[in-house]
């Protein structure tokens, strides 16, 4: 059970591709993520629940869903 | 998600790209998506016309998502590389100073007001039904002009629509990509102090 758990998967953004559109952030249900300063986007890891929204909408298509350690 | 008002963007610019059929003059209008971006990006400090209020971004992601006109397929990487992003703000750019040189000749009085739109910068179309007199050849002719490019890039928007993701155009657009360099750069300045 604690080994499940401990890994979840998350929103992973390509900082050098991301075009800081905003449109990650439009459809984040939980806004875990946000365009920091209009350079790019980051993820809240702690809030992400890795529903992959965000990634299916990127028009870029520079995030990953993947596991990440706890 | 809760709607806000400036959701609703879309209207205005699909209001736009119609006047722009029944009266040119209209056009000076879309000066405004050019000016909001980049005083958001010098005095907001972020990409706050993107992220919240350009009505040609919703347009897009409603046609090519809501309606589905879209295959929802990645972009190719070279569409997302620098090189392609910058140059095309550079192609853009020049076409833009081309357009105002235009407007300048007809304001000297070199050449006599053209009355037709330019589509991706080779199709001439005859649009004299949108213009009725009545203001200084340049103003019409920069409205022309001005009216090319904007109706260039909602092609050009709405190719990559259908053949990529609904936002595509956002990966490339010249205003985008300006207002991101924008916000790079004081990014770059602020991190050396
Ligand atoms: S949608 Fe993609 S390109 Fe746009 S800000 Fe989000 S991660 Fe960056
Ligand atoms: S994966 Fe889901 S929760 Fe995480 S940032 Fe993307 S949309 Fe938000
Ligand atoms: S990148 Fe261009 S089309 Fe997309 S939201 Fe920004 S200004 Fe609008």
């Amino acid at each position: 059970m604690n080994q499940i758990s401990a890994k979840r998967r998350k929103a992973f953004v390509d900082e050098a591709y991301c075009v800081a559109c905003g449109c990650c952030v439009k459809v984040c249900p939980l806004k875990a993520i946000t365009v920091f300063k209009g350079i790019t986007a980051r993820v809240d890891r702690e809030r992400c629940v890795g529903c992959g929204k965000c990634a299916k909408e990127c028009p870029a298509s520079v995030i990953t869903i993947q596991e990440a350690a706890l | 998600m809760k709607k806000r008002w400036y959701d609703y963007l879309w209207i205005a610019s699909a209001v736009y790209l119609i006047l722009g059929f029944f009266n040119i003059l209209f056009t000076w209008l879309g000066l405004l998506c050019f000016f909001i971006p980049l005083i958001m990006a010098i005095i907001g400090k972020d990409k706050g016309y993107c992220n919240r209020y350009c009505g040609r971004g919703q347009l897009f992601s409603l046609i090519g998502g809501r309606f589905g006109l879209s295959r929802k397929k990645d972009v190719p990487r070279w569409l997302k590389s620098k090189w392609f992003r910058y140059g095309f703000l550079i192609f853009f750019f020049a076409m833009f100073f081309q357009m105002l040189w235009t407007t300048w000749l007809v304001f000297s009085g070199a050449t006599d007001l053209k009355q037709v739109v330019t589509l991706l910068w080779t199709f001439k179309l005859p649009w004299h039904w949108a213009y009725y007199g009545g203001t200084a050849p340049w103003v019409a002719q920069f409205a022309f002009g001005f009216y090319s490019v904007m109706l260039t890039s909602t092609i050009l928007g709405l190719l990559t629509m259908v053949l990529f993701k609904p936002r595509s155009w956002c990966v490339y657009c010249p205003m985008g990509t300006m207002t991101q360099l924008i916000c790079k750069a004081r990014g770059a300045v602020n991190s050396k102090r």
